[in-house]
């Protein structure tokens, strides 16, 4: 593409991009204590939960979608898998295992959507409720640990010095991107929430692909669940609340139309980054929760404001 | 003429990032005139239009209302000018009623705040009645038909006292009996001195209900004529620039090999037992009036619509075609009569949409070729001309004329040879209008199978090989080229129903 293609495709991430640049500098300035390595890894492993569900949520989105299950997926398969690492399950096993359940749990959400024909935002809304429950019931209401030290490994390991959930969320975005852009996957999802009707006109199967995506979404969500296991080194059934308001708005933070059709990966990685430097940046300046919650829900608004502002056509 | 025109537009112009929409344009509309504006889809229309109603502001020129010069602040400023636009997309809420819709946003009010109901609709109703419509105002807008919702829009915009209408493509979606009672509403609006401004891509209508007309061509104005001192053959070349040598250049392709057939064809309320047989280098035209089952008939043959009974042969087998993805691997394309909803997805490049129908094709283990996808692409916009700054640019940036060229290139880029193509010129202009004349013929020659609905006859009758007429939902009648005509394939459309009520 020449550079004016790219800008007019990208122009929108280099704006979220020079977001995350400014709030850095400005919290370099504010505590020299932010800009140094330790720091900024932690800050990329306390973001790398979100940011792993979020990519989840933005090819939701993406194909005009929406999924509210995804935080209480996280706590079903975290207890699921971790109730088989308490009876000496290989760890690979186990993982494999509560992977899967998380991919079940989407696909059930992807069947009723596109085979029930319910409104995405009621079936994961059901499904939010059911798996909350279904874990609470599993475990009695109680956390599961007790592992082996191997699985901690996926927490407090590194490789090449960098922290092992970075580097899984650095490699799920890799392949999401790629994803996107280069299978058939990829593009059904945009034609399927661009227009439906004209993706099924143009022999897109559209209700195999939409089912699932949602299979998709509850993978990621399994997968942050791993992530989140191992660095509590518990897993509870009461975790992962909240988490889908985070995944949307890192989704929208980082340019994807909750209209479906248009989004980008790259511009989410940013757009959980954006979510995790400020919480760190606040905790850091000492600001109490209560207040990060006011900024955190000013940055969304603020983001969407500009976006649509340059979005405009003008007159 | 002595007394001041209603508005005058003077060396208007419009420029966007990269191209020039309005250079130097000028307009004048009288009171109690038809105003037709013309030009080829780009030519600047649709931006003239948002310049007198306020949508976009113009860079230079200037504009008078009543001799006297106004500047437009927005739509709303315009509107209450007396400036009304009714778009070829209504802008109706469907389950308000009429009257509502009419007075939405300045409905009249009691002393406390409170809508006053019965005066609304009072007043609504008036407003129908003067238009010489039946309309009830109570009635939901979503229980209307396509030409009761229009006269809502003209109610609405003559209930802001509108002084200049702009109508952009009234009767694209009219039936000949509604195209007449429209025109009749034109007549009483001129009557009372509205000056209106008519777009059209039908020649016919222009010299119907036409006073005047004015051409643009690439943003410039090249002239205004009195309507009964010019001709058809003068606008398109003052449109096109240049002569077009015939407006249907139909080549006779000798017919070859059954394509399609089918037999029985019935779906309950839409189609009844249709059968008919398509050949390779056909072009066969399928008339009808709206709502007679051409669109059910080609949905159900394509797979989108489930059939209740019948049997679909695809070059000599039977083929059970359970969706548009079976169609498409056997050949089939579909270019659909609304192309915004159905044919593309606007949001995506002029690539991506070309490719769609495609994707497995151009994958390979799962993973896209992007090379594969983009000399694809160029192959088309080289082969249709289709106008756009790049494979990259969005369908929605496109102009109507390209963006049905883009629908066509997906099935050109899937080697379709049995193409059905529902209204394949509907909003597009004369030039582009007789490129996609020479493709058909093009592929009909290269022994590609051709079903052309349309609900122009003179493209029907000037394009096609054998002619069948649908109505309600049976296959009516069958004509060869040679033997048909307007009047016979009208008498077969209307069928019983236009001999009881005539």
């Amino acid at each position: 593409m020449k550079p004016r293609e790219l800008l007019t495709h990208y122009g929108r991430q280099f704006g979220t991009l020079a977001g995350l640049l400014v709030l850095c500098a400005v919290l370099w300035a504010l505590t020299p204590h932010f800009l140094t390595v330790s720091n900024l890894l932690n800050v990329a492993q306390q973001t790398a939960i979100n940011a792993v569900i979020a990519v989840g949520l933005t090819f939701v989105i993406i194909s005009g979608g929406i999924d509210l299950s995804v935080g209480s997926i996280v706590a079903f398969a975290g207890v699921v898998m971790a109730t088989l690492l308490q009876r000496a399950v290989p760890v690979p096993l186990a993982i494999l295992a509560g992977l899967g359940f998380g991919f079940g749990c989407g696909l059930a959400n992807g069947l009723l959507i596109s085979f029930g024909r319910l409104p995405p935002f009621i079936a994961t809304l059901g499904m939010m409720s059911m798996a909350r429950g279904g874990g609470l019931l599993f475990t009695d209401g109680r956390p599961v640990s007790g592992f082996d030290e191997g699985f901690r490994w996926l927490a407090t390991g590194e490789l090449l010095h960098v922290p092992v959930p970075v580097v899984v969320m650095l490699a799920v975005y890799a392949i999401a991107h790629f994803v996107l852009r280069l299978t058939p996957f990829g593009r059904y999802l945009f034609a399927m929430g661009g227009n439906e009707e004209a993706a099924v006109l143009s022999g897109v199967p559209v209700r195999f692909h939409k089912t699932l995506v949602y299979g998709v979404c509850g993978l990621l969500s399994a997968l942050a669940s791993v992530l989140l296991t191992a660095r509590l080194n518990s897993a509870q059934p009461i975790a992962g609340i909240n988490y889908e308001l985070d995944a949307i708005a890192a989704t929208v933070i980082g340019g994807t139309s909750l209209m479906g059709g248009q989004g980008s990966v790259v511009g989410t990685l940013i757009g959980a980054l954006i979510m995790g430097v400020l919480r760190n940046g606040l905790n850091l300046l000492g600001v109490s929760s209560f207040v990060q919650q006011v900024v955190i829900g000013a940055v969304i608004i603020l983001a969407v404001l500009l976006d649509t502002a340059f979005k405009r056509p003008k007159r | 003429m002595s007394i001041p025109p209603v508005l005058t537009l003077r060396g208007i112009r419009k420029a966007y990032p990269g191209v020039v929409a309005l250079d130097g344009v000028d307009l004048t509309l009288q009171a109690g005139e038809v105003h037709v504006l013309l030009g080829e889809n780009g030519a600047g229309k649709s931006t003239l239009m948002k310049v007198i109603s306020g949508a976009v502001a113009r860079d230079a020129g200037e504009i008078l209302l009543d001799g006297a010069p106004v500047e437009l602040r927005g739509p709303r400023h315009a509107q209450s000018l007396g400036l009304g636009i009714i778009y070829q997309e209504f802008n109706l809420i469907p389950h308000l009623s009429a009257g509502e819709n009419i007075f939405l946003g300045r409905e009249p009010r009691r002393a406390a705040g409170v809508i006053d109901q019965a005066t609304l609709l009072d007043r609504a109703q008036q407003l129908l009645n003067n238009l010489g419509v039946a309309i009830d105002a109570r009635t939901a807008v979503s229980r209307l038909s396509v030409a009761q919702q229009q006269m809502v829009e003209v109610a609405k915009a003559l209930s802001l006292n509108a002084r200049v209408l702009i109508m952009d493509e009234p009767t694209s979606a009219l039936t000949e009996q509604e195209i007449r009672e429209l025109f009749a509403a034109i007549e009483r609006l001129k009557a009372r001195g509205v000056a209106l401004v008519y777009i059209s891509h039908r020649m016919e209508e222009l010299f119907a209900i036409g006073d005047r007309v004015t051409v643009l061509r690439d943003g410039r104005h090249v002239g205004t004529r009195l309507i009964r001192d010019t001709s058809l053959p003068e606008l398109v070349r003052l449109m096109v620039g240049r002569d077009l040598k015939e407006q249907f250049p139909k080549q006779a392709a000798g017919a070859g090999d059954e394509a399609l057939r089918v037999e029985g064809l019935s779906r309950a309320g839409l189609l009844h037992d249709v059968s008919f047989t398509l050949r390779r280098g056909e072009v066969v035209g399928i008339a009808g009036l709206m709502g007679s089952g051409r669109t059910e008939l080609a949905r159900a043959i394509f797979g989108a619509d489930r059939l209740d009974a019948g049997k679909i042969f695809v070059r000599g087998h039977e083929q059970v075609i359970a969706s548009p993805r079976a169609a498409i691997a056997l050949g089939l394309g579909f270019l659909t009569e609304d192309r915004k909803h159905q044919g593309l997805v606007l949001g995506l490049s002029v690539q991506e949409n070309t490719c769609l129908p495609s994707v497995s094709v151009f994958s390979r283990f799962g993973v896209m070729q992007p090379a594969r996808e983009a000399s694809a692409t160029a192959q088309r916009i080289a082969d249709l001309r289709i106008k756009t700054p790049g494979p990259h640019q969005r369908v929605f940036n496109l102009s109507g004329g390209n963006q049905q060229k883009v629908v066509l290139g997906k099935w050109l880029t899937t080697d379709a040879d049995i193409l059905i193509f529902d209204e394949p010129t509907r909003g597009i202009d004369v030039g582009a209008k007789v490129e996609i004349y020479q493709l058909i013929n093009q592929l009909a020659a290269r022994g590609a199978a051709i079903l052309m609905i349309s609900s122009e006859l003179p493209e029907i009758l000037g394009m096609s090989d054998r002619i069948l007429v649908m109505q309600a939902g049976r296959l009516a009648a069958e004509f060869s080229a040679a033997d048909a005509t307007q009047e016979k394939i009208l008498a077969a459309a209307l069928g019983r129903a236009g001999l009881s009520a005539a």
